[in-house]
């Protein structure tokens, strides 16, 4: 598995962060973002030359497609996938909630000159357009990169894309259709619309003077989330294949729900049946009691109301064991990277299987006594770690959840 | 699993050549076409043709308030929606919502809506941007929107593989019923992006004919063959489990089902079309003689035709299998396309009938092209494809 | 000054007009919830009283009002 958040260039640099409880949210520096309520963000310092990258990939492609890539043969290389793999037999899922955003905007505000015209002018049009107008091209450029023959495509649930895309891939591999897939998640928004479409709603976290305490999921304070990109992508193989390629096994999904509320495109209901139903099938499908689950990775996005909702669906799901398990949120120090999060949040679980260390909730100093479970605040803690759930929540209704488990080699 | 496929007990269509399904299917066999000027653009641009959906107005349909905070892509999903629930007879208030489902694919989202907002956005500044536009442009808008409609709270999903995402969708949805995920999905794929932005992302694919006469565009298979034609539109679909379905209701049943990918910027390397089709043939149990029609993803684009007709010819022998190319009355509809394939297939099927590709006289394509006239001929089972811009193929069969 | 009027139009505006929604001569003493406007709605209602009369609804008093009349009060209240 490969990962690239806020913060940090690589999968260590990520778990470096997360397990110290360090927080990448800082002011905007994609654009000046001074006119904008919220003015804060999770970035990457992503560099495609040094990251690996053609010049001729950084002029082609969007930078969620950029940070796919880079995960993608990160994550071929660690796995060890090699040209004996038969290509119809490997396919690839990437998750992602808003496609292209940054250069379609970037090419609007061209061939509009400024928004100006509404009849834009063509003279001015990219020849990568076509790319950024249809998202298919981000798996697109990850099949290629692997030379991939088998099920390609874009899994776009809005937030919890990222969880949905693994889910996909799992699935696609229990009924036979592909032995390996590439499958993870990116989404690169931190571009003007996507910041105004937040602000608009009040979603988005307006705490300016102190980017880095700005997201404090679970918080009395608590005021939106930091909105951010990032990628990670990872391969996943029936694990009979992989004990037969001999290669290290990071972890093994073991279980999968998704729901949809059928409530309200940005509204949570007030108890969060829907999600204890996401986290039920998982946990059904994992064949594992609630008892067992020994740590949940939250949605945490840190919004009023998304806090209160999870910790419902989660005392719904896990009953009177929820005030036992630890829970975390790390969108506290990564921040929200929408369809990207998701995969992110996986890899994180897998990392905290492998270290027996659960990250930390940074930012929350100030508990809301609503939200009255066990979210380990601020520091890590070491922790036997067998089988973790992540849960996510997205803008369409969409409730996911996945359970984790470490296995015995 | 269900060894079973999965029934369709409702569709439903909106497309250039049809805003409902009756008049889309009549004209579809009478080999007539969609396809005009676009003439909002007074002739701007490089291009001008496309399929476009002439008298859609959304207040007839939908209420206010869905209106104003949805692009017209959604408008036409839930349109389209509605009115195949309706066509199936589903009672959902004798359903249990979990155990109902919206798949949908969509390549383009919002991009009317969006395209307001960001000029809102560049001449007015960030106060002037609606509250609407957070979740009014992005890919799962139609699945969300479609799921608070009707109240269905089962694993809905959202796929995208540009032109084959509309199979894919299908392909999905017969996958939850077949792992017992829910009983029935609402699964379509719909795709509308006309405005002057949008407009110019499509001239960007740089595969679009530069006709101006709608008799001289998009003829796929056709030695003429000079590019495609850019359309909106698209079906829903309600799938449910075979063992629910009495007999004699439905128009028919998924049977099999494949995606893949061609890597190669390449449509000669035919691998990956081929190995679909034999993948959703296998899963149907059934082999290529049993196929009656193919419905071709028909790209209008030589080279692109070429690599079809080889594939096609390959599998099934030259000139080997009825070849229908409706679409060619309609444009390439992206996420639209194979869902309203598959609705022109089943009707097919239930009428005996091969529609014609329009405007196409002849193929110099070792393909069995039905051109100029539709076709009677007894028809049981179809096999319905889909090409996707950077090598997505899909491949999706139907039985009577 | 802001009229009911003035709001009554604001909100068709902003959040879109059926037949669900009546807005008739009694609308603003309902609550806000009845009227079917939803936490969105009323977001998109106070950005248009801003774009259209320059009435600026702080954040922290928005979920205040729980009736037009509440809202209206409170606008003429300030201003004057």
């Amino acid at each position: 598995m490969s990962v690239l958040a806020p913060g940090s260039l690589d999968t260590d640099g990520f778990w470096g962060m997360i397990s110290e409880g360090r927080t990448a949210i800082r002011r905007i520096s994609a654009f000046d973002p001074s006119q904008f309520r919220s003015q804060v963000a999770g970035e990457i310092d992503f560099d495609p030359a040094a990251m690996g990258l053609s010049h001729r990939e950084a002029r082609r492609l969007d930078r969620a497609s950029m940070l796919a890539v880079v995960c993608a043969r990160r994550a071929v290389e660690q796995a060890g996938l090699d040209h004996s793999l038969d290509p119809a037999r490997l396919g690839v899922s990437v998750g992602n909630a808003v496609g292209s955003a940054t250069s379609i905007e970037q090419e609007y505000v061209v061939l509009s000159d400024g928004g100006a015209e509404w009849f834009v002018d063509q003279t001015y049009q990219s020849p990568h357009l076509f790319d950024y107008f249809t998202p298919g091209s981000i798996a697109r450029e990850v099949a290629q990169t692997v030379g991939a023959e088998g099920p390609v495509g874009v899994v776009s649930a809005g937030c919890t894309s990222g969880i949905d895309s693994l889910g996909h891939a799992a699935t696609l591999i229990a009924e036979g259709s592909a032995d390996v897939m590439l499958a993870g998640a990116t989404d690169a928004p931190v571009t003007p619309i996507a910041v105004a479409c937040f602000d608009a709603i009040r979603a988005t976290t307006p705490n300016n003077d102190d980017p880095a305490g700005a997201a404090r999921p679970f918080d009395r304070r608590r005021n939106g989330f930091a909105i951010a990109e990032g990628a990670a992508m990872l391969v996943l193989e029936d694990l009979e294949h992989a004990r037969e390629r001999g290669i290290p096994v990071l972890g093994e999904i073991a279980g999968y729900g998704t729901t949809c509320n059928a409530y309200h495109m940005t509204g949570l209901t007030a108890e969060g049946d829907e999600m204890t139903r996401a986290i039920d099938q998982a946990l059904a499908e994992a064949r594992v009691s609630a008892e067992s689950i020994d740590y949940v990775n939250a949605h945490g996005s840190g919004t009023r109301q998304n806090d209160l909702h999870e910790t419902s669906a989660i005392k719904r799901s896990l009953g009177q064991y929820a005030y036992q398990v630890p829970i975390s949120s790390i969108k506290s120090m990564v921040g929200h990277s929408l369809g990207a999060i998701g995969s992110i949040e996986v890899a994180a679980c897998l990392l905290a299987l492998q270290h027996s260390l659960i990250p930390p909730t940074a930012n929350l100093k100030e508990p809301d006594p609503k939200c009255d479970l066990d979210y380990v605040p601020l520091a890590a803690r070491e922790a036997a770690l067998r089988t973790v759930l992540t849960i996510g929540s997205g803008f369409g209704g969409f409730q996911s959840a996945m359970v984790l488990r470490k296995v015995d080699l | 699993m269900s060894p079973t496929g999965c029934a369709v007990t409702g569709i439903d269509v909106i497309a250039p050549t049809g805003l409902t399904l009756d008049e889309y299917w009549g004209r579809t066999c009478r080999g007539e076409s969609g396809i005009r000027v676009i003439d909002d653009f007074d002739g701007r641009y490089h291009n001008a043709l496309a399929g476009v959906i002439p008298d859609f107005v959304a207040q007839k349909h939908l209420p206010g308030r869905l209106i104003t905070q949805t692009d017209r892509v959604t408008q036409l999903a839930l349109v389209a929606a509605d009115r195949a629930l309706i066509d199936s007879g589903v009672d959902l208030d004798q359903r249990d919502p979990y155990d109902c489902a919206v798949v949908t694919s969509n390549a383009t989202g919002g991009f009317e809506f969006s395209h307001r907002e960001m000029q809102r956005l560049w001449t007015q500044g960030r106060e002037s941007v609606s509250v609407y536009q957070c979740f009014a442009w992005f890919y799962a808008v139609n699945t969300g929107q479609i799921s608070i409609r009707h109240r269905l709270r089962g694993p809905g999903s959202v796929l995208v593989a540009e032109q084959a995402g509309g199979l894919d969708a299908l392909g999905h949805a017969r996958r939850n019923i077949r792992r017992g995920r829910c009983s029935m999905v609402v699964a379509g794929g719909m795709e509308s992006s006309f405005d002057p932005w949008g407009w110019v992302s499509h001239q960007a694919s740089g595969n679009l004919t530069p006709a101006r006469d709608p008799v001289e565009g998009y003829l796929p298979f056709s030695p003429a063959a000079n590019g495609y034609v850019p359309g909106e539109g698209g079906a829903m679909l309600i799938l449910e489990a075979d063992d629910a379905v009495e007999p004699g209701r439905g128009y028919g049943h998924i049977v099999g089902y494949a995606s893949g990918f061609n890597p190669r910027n390449d449509p000669a390397y035919t691998r990956p079309l081929r190995r679909v089709i034999e993948a959703a043939l296998a899963e149907a149990e059934l082999s290529a003689t049993d196929v009656d029609v193919v419905f071709a993803d028909a790209a209008g684009t030589r080279a692109d035709d070429a690599g079809e007709a080889l594939a096609l010819a390959e599998t099934f022998g030259p000139y080997g299998i009825p070849v229908a190319a409706p679409k060619s009355g309609t444009g390439r509809l992206m996420a639209g396309a194979g869902a309203v394939d598959i609705v022109c297939a089943l009707l097919a099927l239930r009428d005996n009938v091969i529609p014609p590709a329009v405007h196409v006289q002849s193929t110099d394509l070792p393909i069995d092209l039905v051109c100029e006239t539709a076709r009677k001929t007894p028809l049981n089972t179809a096999l319905v494809l889909a090409r996707g811009a950077g090598g997505f193929v899909s491949a999706l069969v139907l039985r009577k | 000054m802001l009229t009911n009027d003035q709001l009554r139009e604001t909100m068709i505006a902003s959040a879109g007009e059926d037949e669900s929604i009546n807005l008739d001569d009694e609308f603003a003493t309902r609550p806000f919830t009845e009227l079917g406007f939803d936490s969105l709605a009323l977001l998109e209602t106070c950005a248009n009283l801003k774009r259209s009369y320059g009435i600026e609804v702080p954040d922290e008093l928005l979920w205040e009002f729980s009736t037009p009349e509440e809202l209206v009060r409170w606008v003429n209240g300030t201003e004057s």
